[in-house]
């Protein structure tokens, strides 16, 4: 991050290269994982949205701001629980993003692809305008102290934080899934996306299936958020410019539209900046992502998943 | 049961329907026939609200569903097999045949109807957890079928469902549609290919570049010579001689 704080316990560059064993291996893999995980949660809006829309809604990062705000803000005031900021954080996002569906996205429909993609670039400049406004331009810490035990795993240190981090995320990967795949409106959403005139035979409505694209990707964008507000200890307007350039690659190098490729896209992007960070040089931490970005759609532009998957 | 009255429809400039009237009764098969670009898928997206009616109207049961939107229209109990198929390739077979009941509230109902049609359609429960798009060309068509059935239409309109059909394949779709014939579900059956189709329909249509130039019992459009030049691939000296 650019904007990281002086304060922070520096995680994922204090390694020294020459000495690193297999331990310090696993400990980078485990440090890609964990941002990786927000990468994925961040894609799987990307992806969704692309999906349904055909639109790439640059003003995802934004989201992932705002959910880290508002948790910040409710839990700064003592009076809600840390399970409570986050699913208000997730909520705030979740409405946040079909609001921005509804005017920033939806008038627009049937215009020059280029121009929902201006209305995006344009929102999320007012929103990160907006946050600056309101909260300032210093970073926030976050305001409930977590425990930073090392626990062992099968031999192996890992942060109690990372642990919670990873795991809170993939189990919201899954619960996606489950969404997506057994539900009757995950089912509708997967079939908008493949034929939407179809999909209206079947007396399903677009426009809400669109709005809950939008209200269940902007919640895990929101969810991200939070957890890089937990993980880096720092809020601040500008928190998801980079997160969301860097999810943008994740989703293009899953295939973008492919919803297991977003997660598998994330996860691998977040494992290469880290072991890039650490096995190169820490200053080339954030150009791995654009580096590898750059690759894809040389490459392999579909990305590593093709097609529509789910 | 479904009336269109000199209806006008088409795509931006081009006027594709240029005022076309016809009805459907209720247990009656009804097929329209045309050639290529006449203008049939346009007047099944029509009725269902996929373009636009831009004059004259179309009711359905006493609706007039003119301008009603298409996600409105399964629910009056009117569904479409769509010209070449359309299932969801990457959705299960079940997820397809679900979705056709999407707007029903009646969730037992519905689970009991999956239960018959994959027990009348063997094929359907074999394939039940394989995306749709690994079945062969005919057995989307019986699934897109199926999941058009799953709505429990009152009327059931199909776009050219023996398209790319092999013969034996045909003669298979054909017998389902006779047997929803026989159960008294009323049928509006588009076809290019003339001769399977007049030999269900009770009654006929034949479009022509956006206009009805011809009507009549399905025995009177068989023994027509234009319908059996044009749409029953006899040659002149057959048909003449
Ligand atoms: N989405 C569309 N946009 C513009 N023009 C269209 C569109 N769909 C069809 N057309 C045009 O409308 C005319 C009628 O098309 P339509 O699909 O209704 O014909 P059809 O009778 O179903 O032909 P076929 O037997 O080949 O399916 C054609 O000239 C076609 O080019
Ligand atoms: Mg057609």
């Amino acid at each position: 991050m650019v904007n990281r704080p002086a304060c922070l316990p520096a995680r994922e560059t204090d390694t020294q290269p020459g000495r690193l064993g297999f331990p310090m291996f696993v400990q980078q893999l485990i440090n890609g994982l964990t941002t990786g995980s927000a990468y994925a949660l961040i894609a799987l809006g990307y992806t969704m949205i692309y999906g349904i829309l055909g639109l790439i809604n640059f003003a995802q990062g934004e989201l992932y701001m705002c959910g880290a705000f508002v948790a910040v803000l409710l839990l700064a005031t003592g009076q809600v629980g840390l399970v409570g900021a986050f699913l208000a954080g997730m909520l705030a996002a979740a409405l946040l993003g079909v609001a921005l569906e509804r005017v920033a996205f939806r008038p627009l429909r049937g215009s020059h692809p280029l121009v929902p993609l201006l209305s995006a670039i344009g929102a999320s400049i007012f929103l990160q305008s907006l946050a600056l406004l309101l909260f300032g331009p210093s970073d926030r810490p976050f305001p409930v102290q977590l425990e930073f035990r090392t626990v062992e795993v099968a031999g192996l240190p890992v942060s109690s934080l990372q642990g919670l981090i990873l795991l809170t995320a993939l189990g919201f990967m899954a619960l996606l899934l489950v969404f997506v795949r057994y539900t009757r409106y995950g089912k509708a959403i997967i079939a908008c996306a493949l034929d939407r005139d179809t999909a209206r035979l079947m007396g399903i409505n677009v426009d809400r299936m669109v709005a809950l694209t939008f209200l269940v990707g902007s919640a895990l964008s929101g969810a991200a958020g939070i957890l890089m507000a937990m993980y880096y200890n720092a809020t601040y307007p500008r928190m998801g410019l980079l997160p969301g350039l860097k999810a943008f690659s994740a989703a293009i190098l899953g295939g973008v539209g492919n919803i297991p490729g977003a997660i598998v896209g994330g996860l691998l992007l977040g494992v290469a900046e880290s072991l890039g960070a650490a096995y190169l040089s820490s200053g080339y931490k954030d150009a791995v992502a654009f580096v590898i970005l750059i690759l894809v759609l040389l490459l392999r532009p579909q990305g590593i998943l093709r097609g529509k998957g789910h | 049961m479904l009336t269109l009255k000199s209806v006008q429809a088409g795509y931006g400039r081009l006027v594709v329907l240029k005022g076309v009237s016809l009805h459907v009764r209720a247990g009656e098969v009804v097929t329209l026939i045309g050639g290529n670009g006449a203008g049939k898928s346009t007047l099944l997206k029509a009725v269902c609200g996929l373009v636009p009616v831009r004059r004259g109207a179309v009711e359905f049961a006493g609706e007039d569903l003119t301008r009603l939107p298409a996600e409105r229209i399964v629910s009056l109990g009117l569904a479409l097999v769509p010209e070449g198929r359309r299932v969801f390739s990457s959705l299960s077979v079940a997820a397809n045949l679900e979705l056709g009941a999407f707007h029903r509230r009646d969730r037992q109902q519905v689970r009991r109807d999956l239960e018959e049609l994959m027990g009348r359609f063997p094929i359907l429960r074999e394939r039940a957890s394989q995306p749709a798009g690994t079945l062969s060309g005919g057995e989307q068509q019986i699934l897109a079928i199926a999941r058009a059935l799953m709505s429990r239409p009152r009327l059931l309109m199909l776009d050219e469902p023996s398209m790319g059909l092999a013969p034996k394949m045909l003669a298979q779709v054909y017998d389902i549609l006779a047997e929803l014939k026989r159960s008294g579900t009323t049928l509006l059956l588009v076809e290019q290919n003339a001769r399977a189709a007049l030999k269900l329909a009770d009654r006929g249509y034949v479009l022509e570049t956006g206009r009805i130039i011809l009507q009549g019992t399905a025995a009177e459009l068989q023994e027509d010579p234009e319908v059996q030049r044009a749409y029953l691939g006899k040659g002149y000296r057959e048909v003449w001689e």
